[in-house]
């Protein structure tokens, strides 16, 4: 058993979970869970943590769109560069370099329609290396990181059964 | 209305003098209160993984509603049998030596109505599974309960099992993993089993319905050790590693002669199984083994969290290795197994089932299902520590009242 994993598997999922929870529920003690996570903090491992939350939960709700972009690649670096140069924006949230038809796909957040188009119009498509970009709004979130938006209504099982 | 008038009249003396399931009057009590975190419960918390029901929904959607043949269809009996060789080093013919059945519940009641003659004595464990002395009465046989305990960590103890062979022996009855105690059984405990099985040429029933949920230790089935194969019926099924108990779902493999023998009654009795939960089942030994892992890791955590807790309150249980159940002693409460089911109900809202459920050996324990959300789980353990030091102030006072 990797020890270490088995707890970045655990904070994955909840990240709220304590270290003395995490210690029960892999037969570790506490203070140990908590220094593994201190390390692995501080080796930059654990990026951070942040709640996952329905959109419908803020007034102003935001547009996101997927954005796939095409790059000429460079001499040194290959996509890395165009890579690092879009993922400096605040407004992506996401960046992955991919298979397929085009080489990058980002996610961006914007708070209207409109921002989110700037951004692409102003920012992505002017920056070097970036050939083409196909914009993908999103309408509507089913799931995300492992979490239905929209639970299935509950089952009641029987309380006892042999 | 005298005896004679009474409908009491035709029940059959054998059916008549069957027991009541123990567990039977404390389901009325939990159902009747809100509010309650049950551990109570010997069925997986997780729905069955969607690309089984899915499986299902495509089986309806082709039509697949008929009858099949009443060994099952042989593509299951054929993925079955790989399943049982790939996982538990058993290799079976899937033409003449496997059987689809209306899970375990039904294998096991045909492999004894096939096997028994009056008279025959069936050797099983307790604590175990409810059903078991009442299937074998009902197939007019005799029971004979060997007592496992504690110290042994619940394993058979090969020397009790000795002891309880006569001459009128016929099957030995095993259900490893254990419900209710989640116990195992090493290799050499297997081993020496298996040789005391050819010893005194016992036919082995094994149920190993909790078998992909052994945390620790091999899973080759007692079928599979050297001259077991011809004398072992061995019983899985879907329900409990693939949550899937209302599909269901079961398997018996063994020599062909024997499962000829059950398909007899099957086919006069169930005819077949469900299709459509036939279906299922291929997708699921096919596809499924990644959910299943998925569901057994979190079973083990929250193993882990339980025998911690119930250590912790003076509460003292093993570490199962198997199922999804703790088995703590409870008898440093003072209080009779019901006693502490029924006041950790009332007082805490949390069910856990009296240990005298599954045999006069389980008094004194609790079992307590850990196939609920670890949420749930914690919150329970909570109540019950908190109901565990209720009782510990409690003793000493009332002691010195009586003294």
């Amino acid at each position: 058993m990797n020890i270490r994993e088995d707890i970045l598997r655990l904070l994955r999922k909840n990240a709220r979970l304590t270290c003395e929870q995490i210690g029960e529920r892999l037969a570790v003690p506490a203070e140990q869970v908590a220094a593994i996570i201190a390390a692995a903090e501080a080796d930059g491992c654990i990026r951070g943590y942040h709640a996952l939350v329905q959109d419908s939960a803020f007034a102003e709700q935001g547009v996101y769109a997927l954005i796939e972009v095409c790059v000429e690649t460079q001499r040194d670096g290959g996509y890395d560069p165009v890579a690092r140069a879009v993922s400096r924006f605040s407004e992506v949230s996401d960046v992955m370099l991919v298979s397929g038809n085009y080489d990058l796909l980002l996610i961006v957040e914007g708070q209207t329609l409109q921002d989110v188009a700037d951004f692409v119009h102003s920012k992505l498509a002017s920056l070097s290396g970036v050939r083409q970009t196909r914009s993908h709004f999103m309408l509507r979130r089913y799931k995300q990181s492992g979490f239905l938006h929209q639970e299935d209504p509950h089952h009641e099982r029987l309380r006892v059964t042999p | 209305m005298n005896d004679s008038e009474s409908p009491h009249k035709w029940i059959a003396s054998h059916v008549a003098g069957l027991p009541k399931s123990g567990i039977r009057d404390f389901f009325e009590l939990v159902m009747s209160m809100d509010d309650v975190i049950s551990l109570g419960v010997g069925e997986p918390d997780f729905d069955t993984p969607w690309s089984i029901r899915k499986a299902t929904i495509t089986a309806l959607e082709r039509g697949y509603t008929s009858y099949t043949s009443n060994l099952g269809t042989l593509e299951l009996r054929e993925t079955v049998c790989r399943y049982v060789q790939t996982e538990f080093g058993a290799s079976y013919d899937p033409k003449t030596e496997c059987l689809i059945t209306v899970g375990v519940s039904e294998g096991l009641d045909l492999a004894l109505r096939a096997v028994l003659n009056p008279g025959d004595e069936v050797i099983y464990h307790e604590p175990c599974y409810v059903s078991y002395a009442p299937n074998v009465i009902m197939a007019h046989a005799t029971p004979v309960p060997v007592i496992t305990c504690a110290e042994d960590e619940f394993a058979l103890d090969p020397e009790k099992l000795r002891a309880a062979i006569t001459d009128r022996t016929k099957v030995l009855l095993l259900n490893f993993p254990n419900n209710p105690t989640g116990a195992t059984l090493s290799d050499r405990q297997k081993l020496e089993i298996s040789k005391i099985a050819c010893e005194f040429d016992l036919l082995v029933i094994t149920d190993e319905i909790y078998a992909e949920l052994t945390y620790e230790g091999n899973v080759r089935t007692i079928a599979s050790y050297p001259g077991m194969r011809e004398r072992t019926i061995f019983l899985h099924g879907l329900s409990k590693a693939y949550a899937m108990t209302g599909y269901r779902i079961g398997h018996a493999c063994g020599p062909a002669p024997l499962i000829d023998a059950m398909m007899k009654i099957h086919q006069y009795s169930m005819l077949c199984a469900s299709l459509i939960s036939q279906e299922a089942a291929v997708e699921a030994l096919q596809n499924g083994r990644r959910e299943m892992l998925e569901m057994k890791q979190q079973y083990l955590e929250r193993r882990n969290l339980v025998v911690a807790r119930l250590n912790a309150m003076g509460y003292s249980c093993m570490c199962p290795q198997g199922a999804f159940y703790v088995f703590p002693d409870i008898s440093s409460s003072g209080l009779s197994s019901a006693e502490f089911a029924r006041r950790l109900l009332e007082e805490e809202r949390v069910a856990v089932v009296p240990g005298v459920g599954f045999g006069a050996c389980g008094e004194g324990f609790v079992r307590c299902a850990y196939a609920a959300a670890i949420e749930d789980i914690e919150i329970a353990m909570t109540r019950m520590a908190a109901f565990a030091s209720r009782l510990k102030q409690a003793v000493p006072a009332e002691a010195s009242i009586t003294a």
